[in-house]
């Protein structure tokens, strides 16, 4: 039975140590960008002059391009200008780049949409500007933030995949590897790659689901 | 950058013109097809309700390149032959059709229960009512979220490149290995990716505010 040849214990492996790979780039990606992309998404609320309007521009660029561009942009033309990443951080750093752009205009959507009364509210109780955001406005903002957030995350994951173009020895590349030595394998390994991408994504939207019931 | 679009005018504008073809085709595709899961989803016989969120949640949760590679793969390999661009553009069909599902059964669930009820006690059918009633005012809230497919779809086109859809990824990619001038290359073919999509996203951005001020 090819079926159960395919999935010998040595290809099994070789496809769980993919996946620690697609894990590792997503989950550090996921860090970055979060940070990176609350940062920025702050500062165009907080619509400073002149700054506000440049970071918005350059995100409006950055997700308004294909990421794998970003990819190949990362990992071929960066070199050339003489900033060089080995490919485990090109993915992560194209990744980052591109999903902090995501996440910020998530983050800055959801702050909008708390009604600028809670701002004057908080502002007029005394407390400082930073901490009527901190302390009134996110708090808020995060519930309407939350679901965009999740399937931005699921994106991401399923985005690790583009950076089997980069070599990137993760979970699409590794099970690539194995149906290149016998054709006959192709089947079983489509099978097990949609298997372990879906459970993963799937099981993090319905957590995620889980989650927003709770808040509401 | 500039000897680049001078010295490759055609390939760069072939790769352009095979992108927005790719994108149009599967967006037209997707729309059919994901219009009807959605209904599907909505269904009262419970096998197929079920059958719809299937279709929907697994190709929602699995990457498009996955989906594109099936087509490029798997399916020459057992069924019958199949070009790069071919596959590519029902993989992102498929993938995309998921996603407009999702977002048309929102907007169906989003159309007041009365009015079905209306359409239904004027003595239209169930279908009927569907159709004429729920519908159209169903696309009327989707409209936003659609445009955000389509701009998606766009960017996720480039996907062709890894299939060898000759789209203006993978055009990019062959005049960057060609000239070794990857830098320029890329800021290039990324400008022209902005050439279609920024103006999408300005004008949906638009469209939102619009529809946001009249309701």
């Amino acid at each position: 039975m090819t079926i159960i040849e395919a999935f010998s214990w040595m290809n099994i492996r070789f496809l769980l140590d993919g996946l620690l790979v697609t894990v590792e780039v997503a989950l550090l990606s996921i860090v970055f960008s979060f940070i990176i992309g609350a940062i920025l998404g702050l500062l165009r609320y907080m619509k400073i002059p002149v700054f506000s309007k440049i970071i918005g521009a350059i995100v409006d660029l950055i997700r308004n391009l294909p990421l794998l561009l970003i990819i190949f942009f990362t990992y071929f033309a960066l070199p050339q200008i003489g900033i060089r990443f080995d490919i485990f951080w090109s993915a992560v750093a194209a990744l980052t780049i591109f999903e902090s752009a995501m996440l910020s205009e998530i983050i800055r959507a959801g702050l909008n949409s708390v009604p600028s009364g809670q701002m004057e509210a908080g502002r007029s109780t005394g407390l400082s500007y930073l901490q009527t955001l901190w302390f009134i406005l996110i708090p808020q903002a995060f519930k309407a933030m939350v679901p965009p957030i999740v399937s931005q995350l699921i994106s991401l994951i399923k985005d690790t995949s583009l950076a089997t173009i980069i070599s990137l020895p993760e979970l699409t590349h590794n099970a690539r590897i194995i149906y290149g030595q016998n054709t006959t394998y192709v089947i079983p390994m489509f099978i097990a790659l949609a298997f372990f991408y879906f459970i993963i994504c799937y099981a993090l939207s319905k957590v995620a689901k889980r989650f927003e019931t709770k808040l509401a | 950058m500039l000897t680049i679009l001078t010295t490759y005018p055609d390939v760069l504008i072939d790769g352009f013109i095979n992108t927005l073809f790719s994108s149009v085709i599967a967006l037209f595709f997707s729309l059919i097809i994901g219009t009807l899961m959605a209904i599907l989803q909505l269904a009262k016989n419970k096998w197929i309700s079920g059958l719809a969120n299937a279709y929907v949640e697994f190709f929602k949760n699995i990457p498009l390149l996955i989906i594109v590679m099936f087509f490029y793969v798997v399916v020459p390999l057992y069924w019958f032959s199949i070009n790069g661009f071919t596959a590519g553009t029902i993989g992102l069909t498929i993938y995309t059709s998921a996603f407009i599902a999702e977002t048309v059964r929102a907007g169906i669930m989003g159309v007041p229960k009365g009015q079905t009820e209306a359409g239904l006690s004027t003595g239209l059918t169930q279908n009927e009512t569907m159709r004429y009633i729920v519908l159209p005012q169903a696309f009327k809230i989707v409209i936003p979220p659609l445009g955000n497919q389509f701009i998606n779809l766009v960017k996720n086109s480039s996907v062709l490149a890894m299939v060898t859809g000759l789209d203006l990824m993978y055009q990019g990619d062959l005049i960057a290995s060609e000239t070794f001038n990857t830098f320029d290359t890329y800021i290039l073919i990324g400008l022209i990716y902005l050439i279609i999509t920024l103006p999408l996203t300005y004008l949906m951005s638009y469209i939102e505010r619009r529809l946001n001020v009249t309701s």
